[in-house]
């Protein structure tokens, strides 16, 4: 009967050794494939923990998003590297990293072992308000995550936004406007050509559904983005579509809909419904979805202009 | 009727989790990249394939019950092409 305990111990051990791993390998490639790795088994410590909508942002933005981010900057690395040799780190920078690194982690674990039992949870007052808001949203992750705490929500995507501004004003002065460089340098490879035309349709639809059904069952704007901006980058990643030109009206537009979307409503809802952030009771639901819509929107493409990196020099193709 | 499909329903998954063992044997054990490739590759395929359909019979309804084919699907068409790219990539190591 008592396997399940046993289970949950090797995965814990596993998701330590995966991290070690991670940590020690010598290779870049290698520690960013131990990173992937651990990513995944971390969204099956989320299913084990009863957070599905926990386990599916890992899984889809920790481990694949995440993942795609580091290989290419892998890449980047060695490219760099190629150029200037002798960039390495010394030892004194090294060993200050490493007690940095040390410091963090053990002020994190000394602060969740001096906890208080029970440890102190905004779980029951979140439930209550959310429930209490008249949101008419079964999934109370999603109800918190927009009823609750939707200016943190909202704050989110602006980061996320921030970090493409970020990742734009690397590029070259010359560069700026134009697109940045194609995934993949090489031809269009057949195998890979096909898995873009099967699978993005597929994978489109499967993220409209669970945005979509976020609503009332474990998924949301976030794990729905993520999939959509995966289909957009396997469709890049097979030269089916380029990079759009970073002055492109409509990917601007597309990026800020969401937080604009969401910004414009919790002040409509100051005048509305009494205070900033509310929802008017009774249509609390179809708002919601509507701004989620256009979070989706933003987080789909955001997430791959993160991923193809500053404006390239190269004019374009 | 229930106990048959119960059966069958244990046969299929015991099935798959042997291809998915036999996997990870050949992963660990096979001498270079094509063949533990190859082995991945069958456990991926064969395995899951036997585990969703030892799963069918006990889906709640036909919407899980399809679910659970697009997932297989999926995971085929995926498994297939990586195994493609993974593939040219080690030809193009070796030359």
């Amino acid at each position: 009967m008592s396997v399940l305990p046993v289970l949950d111990v090797v995965l814990a051990s596993l998701v330590i050794g995966v991290a070690l791993f991670t940590i020690t390998a010598r290779d870049l490639f290698a520690s960013v494939v131990g990173y992937v790795a651990y990513g995944l088994l971390l969204a099956f410590v989320w299913i084990r923990l009863y957070a599905p909508d926990v386990a599916l942002t890992e899984a889809a933005v920790g481990s694949g998003v995440t993942g795609v981010l580091l290989i290419t900057a892998g890449k980047r690395l060695g490219a760099l590297k190629n150029a200037a040799p002798e960039m390495r780190p010394g030892l004194s920078l090294k060993i200050l990293t490493g007690a940095l690194a040390a410091l963090v982690a053990g002020a994190l674990g000394t602060a969740i072992l001096m906890l208080p039992d029970p440890p102190p949870s905004l779980a029951p007052e979140a439930a209550a308000a959310a429930s209490g808001a008249g949101a008419g949203l079964e999934n109370p992750i999603t109800a918190v995550l927009m009823s609750y705490r939707s200016f943190d929500t909202m704050l989110e995507k602006i980061v996320l936004i921030l970090a493409v501004v970020g990742v734009w004003s690397v590029g070259a002065d010359k560069a700026w406007g134009r697109a940045p460089a194609p995934l993949r340098q090489s031809r269009p490879y057949a195998p890979m050509v096909l898995l873009a035309r099967t699978l993005a349709p597929v994978g489109v639809l499967i993220g409209i559904h669970i945005f979509w059904t976020g609503a009332d069952a474990p998924g949301g704007a976030f794990q729905g983005g993520a999939l959509l901006a995966a289909m957009w980058m396997v469709t890049m990643m097979a030269r089916l579509a380029g990079p759009p030109r970073i002055d492109a009206q409509w990917l601007r537009m597309a990026m800020v809909a969401g937080p604009a979307v969401f910004l414009v409503t919790g002040l409509a809802g100051g005048v509305l419904a009494g205070s900033f952030f509310a929802y008017p009771p009774g249509i609390a639901k179809p708002i919601i979805l509507a701004i989620e819509a256009f979070m989706v929107l933003s987080i789909a493409t955001a997430l791959p202009m993160l991923v193809v990196g500053p404006p390239s020099e190269r004019p374009d193709q | 009727m229930t106990t048959l499909l119960q059966l069958f329903s244990v046969a299929a998954i015991s099935a798959g989790a042997f291809f998915f063992f036999a996997g990870t044997v050949g992963l660990l054990r096979f001498p270079d990249s094509l063949t533990r490739l190859h082995a991945l590759t069958k456990a991926d395929n064969l395995g899951l394939g036997l585990v969703v359909l030892g799963l069918l019979p006990r889906a709640e309804n036909t919407l899980s019950a399809l679910k659970l084919l697009v997932i297989w699907a999926l995971v085929l068409l995926s498994g297939a092409s990586t195994a493609q790219l993974i593939g040219r990539a080690l030809r193009r190591g070796r030359k």
